[in-house]
This record gives C-alpha cells, structure tokens and sequence, in this order.
C-alpha cells in the first residue's frame, strides 16, 4: 500500500493511548507560556496607581498578618525562633503551594472559552500558573530573606544551615510539582462532576494546618507526628525552617519519601489531564 | 496520491442528550465496568441521527456526524456547507482539536491553524499591541514571528492610532478588525475558518475575502471555509462538503454543491394549502399553472398563479402582493394587486384570484413564491407565505448556437440586434 509509506504529521485519532503525551509541543509552544506570565502580571496591576509596588505590599501584608495572629494573640510554639520568622517561612512555601492548587484546579473550567475554540497543549497553563506564582513567590522570599536578616544580626536564636542551603530549590520545585500535580488531578477529575470543587477552598485551609504551616511537629505526640509526615508537605515546609531558622525536624529519608510522592502523584495527574483534555469540551 | 494534505477516514461523534450529572454516573460506571472487560463500549451502538427537527425516540444518544469521509488536496480551498445543525462546527472542532473524535481518524500534513472564533483570548484589560502577541501566541505563533509581521498586521487592522489603548475601549468592529488580522497573518499550512467573514463592515469583509484569495492562490495555502453565505463559498472555494442531519449529501465540485444545498432548503410541496379560519381571512391554496407537468415551465410560455382566499367577514381595502424568488434569495419579481384596482374580498367567503404572466421571461433555474396578504396597503398583514411553490424554468425549445449555462442571469430582456457598417 502507498499510503502507508506517507508522512503524516499529526494523525487525530478517536482512542488515544494514555502514555501519548506531546512534551514537544509544549516546548513549541513556550511563548505562549511566556505571554501568559505577562498577561498575569500586567494585567492585574493596570488601573492602579502603585502598580507592582503592589507585588511587594501584599505579600509584606500577609505575612505581618500571620505573624500577628499567631505570634501575638495564640501564642503557640515557635521552637525557639521570632514568630515573624518562623512564621514567613512557614507562609511563604506554602503560600506558593496553595496558589498554585487552587489556580490550577480550575484550568478546565475557567479557560473552557479559550479551550473551546482553538487547540494548544493545555498543560500550557498551569504551567504558566507555576511560572507566574514562581515570581511571586520570589518576591514573597527576598521580603523574608530582609526580615531573617535583620533577626540574623539582632538576636542569636536563629542558626541557619547553611551547608543545606542548596535544598533550598530541590523544596520550592516539590512544593510546585505537589501544587500542580495535585491541581491538574482537580481540575480533570471537575469537568464532569463539579462537587469536588467546593471541598478545595475548605481541603487547602486544613491542609496547612496539617502541614506544619503554623504548628511545628515538634509539639506534637509522637503517633500524631508520623501522621503528619506522611504528608509530603510537612517535611518540606520543617525542612525549609531547619534550613533557615535551624528549628524542626530534618530528614532527608522522608525528604525523599516526598519526592517520590510528588513524582508518582504528578505523573498520573499528567496521564488523567491529557486523557480528559480531548474530550472533556462534551462535558464541561 | 501524494499531495493530499488532510484525510478524514469514517469520522464519527458522538454527543449525549439532556442534563450532564443527571443518570450520568451510572452509565459511566456502566461503561468503564465494560471497557475494563474489554468488551465493547455499550453506549456507541445505539444513536440517532442527528436531525433536531426531530422528537428523539427515548434515545439521549445522537451522533453529531457520521461516516464523514473526504479528503482534501494541497492548495485546495474546500468549502463546507448544510444547515444549523448539520455538523459543521463539530467537524471544525475535531479538525481544529478542540474535542476528540468518537470514531475513525484524521491524518493531517502540516500545521493546522484554526479559527473558529475571532479574538480567542483577547484580554480586556490590555492594549491592542499586547492582545496582538497574546493572541498570536494562542493560535500557534511564535513570539518573533508575530514581531516580524507585527507592522503588517497593524496595517491590516486599520486601528494604529489604538494599538496601544486598552481593548475594553475599542468599538466592536475594532475589536474585531484587530482580531482578524492577527489570524490572517497566520503561518500554518492549513487554515480552519468558521464563519469569521460575518463580521466587520462591507468594507472590511472585502477585505477578508481578498486577502483569503490571497492566501490560497498566492501562497498556496489549504483552506477550509465554513459559510451560510454561498456568495462567499462560491467565490471562494473550488470544491465543497454538503452535510445534513451529520451525514455527508454530497462532496464535489462548489457550484453543484450550493446547488443542492439551496434546493434541499425549499419545500418540496408543489403547492400551498392553508387552513379555513373562522375569525380570520386567509389564504386556503396557492398553486402555480405551469406548461409542463411537476411545476417546470418552458421560458417564454404564459405563467399563472392562482390564490383562493377565505375571509369570514368583508374586507374593504385588501391588498395581495408575491415575490419571486430565485436561490440566491434575490427577489426578481414582484406583483400585486390591490382593492382599488379591482374590488375583491368585498363579501364574506371564498374567491380565488389570478395572476397571469403572459410571457415568463425569467432564466432557467429554480425559483419559490413569497406571499404577502394583507388588510391594507402597508397595514397589518393577515398571511405571509414564503418559499412556497417552488417551480423550474427550463428553456427547452430554445435552441440556440451555443449551450444555455445555468446562472448567466435571471431574465432574459427582449432584444433586438443591429449591424451598422461604418467602413469597408
């Protein structure tokens, strides 16, 4: 047969095998990734008179509000350290986490305008969301780096390590897979059946609690602190402050253990997102 | 065949009726549980075909289209056409990748760029230079390729003085002058186009029209044109796709196609009944007198119409007026009569009334009544009927040097030729 000697550069097919993921058309399609970072970034910020500066104040914001609440009025265990410290630190990973859960859970939904009338890799945006909140969350740690600094100097109950500082990527790059992985998983599995979508905004706020955001492990029985190192999250955000603060519990086995989860996690929610992103316009 | 570009084999989609949620998980269950078995998925067996006009029989599967089969060569410019409904868009969908098929495939060469909606992704917020790179980026540009066509494009919209406000601000046809020029600068091999010549001013769409001339003539460039305006396709396209209720009618030359398309949409009745009302005139029959039998009628013979109306009560200033209509919609002729030029409908019952046309002059072609009857000149309308009584002219008998071709015109003028010599 001829037609079998022909090249075909993209065949449409109406069943898909579910290890077909095109991770070259993504790379084809980075200035659209780029673009919508920007979109994101300047957009928000027409029509205000600061403007970026706006970028720094919240953040600063946020984290005086944490530490005023926990720090000042609860009053819990912050193992040794300045609350505003142990707090920002806390805060700041898990505030890249939770922004990238909850904008990317509905990248079906929210984008089923765009998704409806012209194809690209749909994986495109969360990505873009990861890029995006990557530059918040960059800002968010050079306001943290100022304050660890000048407790750094003023006082001495802070002891970073910094033989470990170079983890200090290795968690910001879980913190994102977790966050996406976990936000595609979302977002695939609402297209169809909405009801999981009113458990997110409720399931983020127990997670951090859960996640040793506020609460170091430290305080906590024993039974209650392996429960709470199975999740990922916890070791990363104690690691994060061990590294910083040199309070917490450090280990690289469970350190480990949480980037094995995350590569596990990540892969199927990528296999589930790529089979939903065919079809999932019938349904949304 | 070497240089075909794409190539659509048994394409089938499947869509499912009613609320999503409701019944849904069940048969979902239902289906994984088979698919898990390996067997057959039980839901792709059943489906109606796809008519909307028709009640569904307890069946929330339809299939949107099927066995779809065509395959388009290198530098083609294909048309699609059929009625709301027929398929059309879900067959850009599949083409663009929108949504994935339920059966068969399509093998395509080259990059597929689609245009199903004009300004996908334009964001309100920012200026028409940013929308221009954003967009371009959405439809499958690359950031220095829209820099190198950016002027070109900005030419084209027409809105330079704009290019840096923020898109909120621009008029519609701005916004959508914008949006079209990004997507025709586009550099894919394949270009998908759903209806986007429907927007903008005359002015603009000649535009568009042009530079899709352009696109395929000149560069070469496969093109797929979705259109309710025959004008467009017919000036545009070479070859064309005829889908109804999601099946293919027919696939060949343009001219043929719109031809069938344009007759599927006429009734089929050769004649128009109406009720009897009993509190209200109206028109209970029209039926046209042809030459031949079939409503066909040879070019130069007398044409009657004739009308019977019921009126339950007298009317003083009645007023009965048709069209005649060719395919193309344009009216060509138009004939009335009034109470005043003769009295009628001046007591309760039935009359009929004739229109005699001595002499057709109307071209070879199909061609539909409208019918306007009303209480008054310009007042309140009792009935209008259109597109009834569809009838052919044909010129048979009229042998002439050279073949009669179909469309030269829609009448034929008595004329009278002169030579004059001026020199020798």
């Amino acid at each position: 047969m001829n037609n079998r000697n022909e090249q075909w550069d993209l065949i449409i097919k109406s069943k898909n095998n579910w290890y077909q993921i095109n991770l070259a058309s993504i790379w084809r399609y980075r200035d659209l990734l780029l673009l919508l970072v920007r979109r994101d970034f300047v957009a928000v910020y027409k029509q205000t008179i600061l403007g970026p500066i706006w970028l720094f104040i919240q953040p600063l914001f946020t984290s005086l509000t944490f530490a005023f609440i926990f720090g000042k009025i609860a009053r819990i265990s912050t193992d040794g350290a300045p609350p505003i410290v142990f707090y920002m630190a806390g805060i700041t990973l898990w505030t890249y986490f939770a922004d990238c859960l909850n904008k990317t859970s509905n990248t079906f939904i929210a984008n089923a305008g765009v998704f409806g009338k012209v194809y690209f890799p749909r994986l495109i945006i969360p990505l873009s969301v990861l890029v995006s909140n990557l530059i918040k969350l960059a800002i968010q740690l050079l306001i943290f780096v100022i304050i660890w600094l000048y407790y750094f100097n003023a006082s001495n109950s802070i002891h970073p390590q910094w033989s470990y500082m170079w983890l200090i990527p290795v968690l910001i790059f879980m913190m994102a897979g977790l966050g996406l992985g976990l936000g595609i998983l979302i977002s695939s599995l609402t297209t169809k059946y909405r009801d999981l979508t009113f458990l997110i905004g409720f399931g983020v706020q127990l997670l951090m609690y859960a996640s040793s955001v506020v609460l170091p492990i430290s305080t906590m029985p024993d039974k209650i602190k392996t429960i709470m190192l199975y999740n990922p999250l916890t070791s990363i955000i104690e690691s994060f402050k061990f590294i910083f603060i040199g309070s917490g519990t450090f280990d690289l086995v469970w350190l480990l253990y949480g980037l094995c989860f995350m590569t596990i996690l990540l892969a199927l929610a990528i296999i589930v997102f790529n089979k939903v992103e065919k079809s999932f316009m019938d349904t949304v | 065949m070497s240089n075909t570009v794409i190539k659509v084999e048994n394409l089938g989609k499947q869509y499912h009726l009613g609320k999503v949620g409701t019944g849904t998980i069940a048969n979902d269950l239902k289906r994984w549980w088979h698919i898990a078995r390996g067997k057959e998925d039980p839901y792709l067996k059943i489906g109606d075909v796809n008519d909307r006009t028709q009640k569904s029989s307890n069946n929330d599967v339809v299939w949107a289209i099927k066995d779809i089969n065509f395959e388009v060569k290198q530098g083609e410019v294909l048309g699609i056409i059929g009625k709301n409904g027929a398929g059309k868009s879900t067959l850009l969908k599949i083409l663009s990748r929108v949504t994935a098929p339920t059966t068969g495939d399509i093998k395509v060469k080259g990059r597929i760029a689609s245009l199903l909606e004009v300004g996908t992704g334009f964001h309100p917020e920012l200026s028409g230079r940013e929308n221009i790179f954003l967009n371009g980026a959405i439809l499958g540009m690359t950031k220095a390729e829209i820099k190198t066509k950016f002027d070109e494009i900005v030419e084209f919209s027409g809105v330079e003085r704009y290019i840096d406000t923020p898109v909120k601000r621009y008029s519609s046809g701005m916004y959508v002058r914008l949006a079209f020029a990004v997507a025709a600068h586009l550099d894919s091999e394949i270009l998908i186009l759903d209806e986007v010549l429907a927007v903008g001013d005359a002015e603009f769409q000649k535009k568009c029209l042009g530079k899709m001339q352009d696109v395929s003539r000149n560069e070469g460039r496969t093109v797929l044109f979705v259109s309710h305006n025959m004008q467009a396709i017919s000036t545009l396209t070479t070859r064309a796709v005829f889908l109804k209720n999601g099946k293919m009618a027919g696939e060949g030359l343009s001219a043929e196609m719109i031809q069938l398309y344009l007759e599927d949409n006429i009734q089929k009745e050769l004649r128009y009944n109406g009720k009897i009302l009993s509190d209200k005139p109206s028109i209970t029959s029209v039926c046209i007198v042809t030459s031949e039998p079939g409503n066909v009628h040879i070019h130069g013979k007398p044409l009657q119409i004739k009308f019977t109306i019921n009126t339950p009560y007298p009317i003083d200033n009645s007023a009965l007026s048709f069209q005649i209509v060719n395919l193309r919609d344009v009216s060509v002729v138009h004939a009335w009569t009034f109470d005043s030029d003769r009295p009628m409908l001046r007591n309760a019952g039935e009359e009929e009334i004739v229109c005699i046309i001595p002499r057709t002059r109307l071209y070879m072609g199909k061609y539909i009544l409208n019918v306007h009857f009303a209480r008054s000149f310009g007042a309140e309308k009792f009935e209008t009927l259109l597109g009834i009584c569809p009838f052919e002219i044909v010129m048979y008998g009229m042998d002439r040097e050279y073949k009669w071709v179909p469309d030269t015109c829609v009448y034929l003028e008595e004329s009278e030729w002169v030579i004059n010599k001026r020199r020798t």
